[in-house]
């Protein structure tokens, strides 16, 4: 067996065992989907606090005087009005508007900024971007492996974190991040979360993932503690209408039919790869849209699932779970874009029956991100 | 991980329990595990045949879609109502209130092709090694 197709791990591998978690393969990684169950799991991040393994995430570091000129190059997103500290949602996207993956930029300096991208699309990102950057004066470096991740995320995080923290968190605002100290470590330190809870993600050197893991979750126990597991990592950013790459947005996917036309800067004074070909897309009309929807009947929405309107097919979805919040199915479909208004009402294929369903607004939940 | 001695197996994890020429069907300890909370139970229409072997509706978790198997043949003659708004007691209690069908079981013959609990407890240690 060639070492490139063995699953990876993160530094917390055997701290998931330990606890009981159900492992599976999950992007080339062997990660735990849930420790005590999903649900249960679920709504511990919705009532108290929870905490996450994401060490699989990657991480880019890009420094040099054209790093501004080559993030404004892959990015859709405009990091001019950027101050450092801030972090942007953006996507990369090909010439042909597809995307390449969807990730956050965080700025330290205007000639130095850090990428947290998707797990799955490490090695291709990394490719992109070094790609890109050659005959730039700009040194782009994997930092993935050294890198340990972990997010904490709930009305209590912040509680919970000051008590770790060398400085408290209540000034830094969402979307910020500041370099700082968690249990003695030196971390990145950002609040931003994929779970529509107030939250922070913490960056810091992967020699360090196990005792920082087990310190927040002893400090965490006053609480209400769990580990959380990608099952309910899913179900969580489902109900908030979250991307997630490899089901609303692809290489196949132009990002204003993925609902993500607002990650999109068309007046960007710089060129970025894809500008051309979503400008055209926004002239023509986009064809799909992004919608969400909400059973009206007991199932459960699966990726790939037919969409119907009056018995036509119309779309399908992209993304789909059992609610946990809601207590009904939910998902995200990619649907054509004269069906595709709030409140209409639509039927999703499962197996042989027909469930009755309709296009709600997104989030399905309130989001409770401290804006 | 239970395995209740007076029940028969199936290797798709199955269990029967038979009064009589009656059935009730549902899935074992380690199939509810394995599938982690249950969030929908599609069983067969009212009035069913089932067959030996044959697929008889889906259990659905959070993750996962997992099709139902008959462990024998038979009329279906209830399905177990209190799963649509309480999927979860076949998590809670897979073998008593998480029970999903009944049967009119065709030929009592069937039953000698599924596993005794000692053969099922013995199949499970292999399939997770």
């Amino acid at each position: 067996m060639s070492h490139e197709d063995a699953l990876k791990t993160t530094p917390l591998y055997k701290v998931h065992q330990e606890l009981g978690a159900r492992i599976v393969p999950f992007s080339g990684w062997q990660m735990p989907v849930q420790y005590s169950g999903v649900m249960q799991e679920h709504l511990c991040v919705r009532n108290a606090v929870g905490l996450f393994d994401v060490s699989h995430m990657g991480e880019i570091d890009i420094r040099g005087r054209d790093a501004l000129k080559l993030v404004q190059k892959l990015i859709t997103n405009d990091v001019a009005g950027m101050q450092d500290g801030s972090i942007l949602y953006a996507l990369m996207c090909y010439e042909n508007g597809g995307v390449v993956d969807d990730l956050l930029v965080h700025r330290f300096a205007e000639d130095h900024y850090f990428f947290c991208v998707n797990a799955g699309n490490i090695n291709k990102d990394f490719q992109w971007i070094s790609g890109q950057a050659r005959s730039m004066d700009v040194e782009a470096s994997n930092i993935s492996a050294e890198t340990a991740q972990l997010a904490i995320q709930g009305q209590h995080a912040q509680s919970l974190l000051d008590k770790l923290s060398d400085a408290p968190l209540d000034s830094l605002k969402y979307y910020h991040f500041k370099k700082g100290k968690i249990c003695s470590v030196d971390s990145i330190i950002s609040r931003t979360g994929y779970t529509g809870e107030d939250g922070f993600e913490i960056y810091f050197d992967a020699g360090k993932a196990v005792a920082v893991f087990k310190k927040i979750m002893e400090a965490g126990e006053a609480f209400g503690i769990k580990p959380i597991g990608l099952g309910a990592r899913d179900t969580l950013r489902l109900e908030m209408g979250y991307a997630l790459y490899g089901h609303e947005i692809t290489a196949e996917t132009n990002p204003l039919e993925a609902g993500l036309g607002w990650v999109v800067k068309l007046k960007k004074e710089d060129d970025f790869i894809g500008k051309a070909a979503i400008q055209q897309k926004k002239d023509a009309g986009a064809k799909r849209r992004l919608v969400g929807v909400r059973f009206l009947e007991r199932g459960v929405p699966r990726p790939h699932y037919p969409v119907l309107r009056q018995g036509a097919p119309v779309g399908e979805v992209t993304s789909g779970t059992f609610s946990p919040s809601l207590n009904c199915g939910v998902a995200l479909c990619s649907v054509s874009s004269e069906h595709a208004a709030v409140g209409a009402r639509l039927e999703v294929s499962v197996r042989d029956k027909r469930i009755p369903a309709e296009i709600v607004k997104l989030p399905f939940v309130p989001s409770r991100v401290k804006k | 991980m239970k395995i209740p001695a007076d029940l028969r197996y199936t290797k798709e994890h199955e269990w029967i329990k038979v009064e009589g020429g009656k059935g009730t069907i549902g899935i074992t300890d380690f199939a509810q595990e394995q599938l982690g909370d249950v969030v929908f139970v599609e069983p067969p229409p009212a009035g069913a045949q089932l067959t030996q072997g044959q697929t008889m509706g889906v259990v659905e978790s959070v993750k996962t879609v997992s099709d139902l198997y008959a462990p024998v043949s038979g009329a279906m003659t209830s399905a177990n109502k209190e799963l649509e708004a309480q999927p979860e007691l076949v998590n809670q209690d897979p073998y008593g209130k998480g029970w999903l069908v009944e049967i009119e079981i065709s030929d009592a013959g069937e039953l000698d092709a599924l596993m005794s609990a000692e053969k099922y407890a013995e199949f499970i240690r292999e399939e997770a090694s």
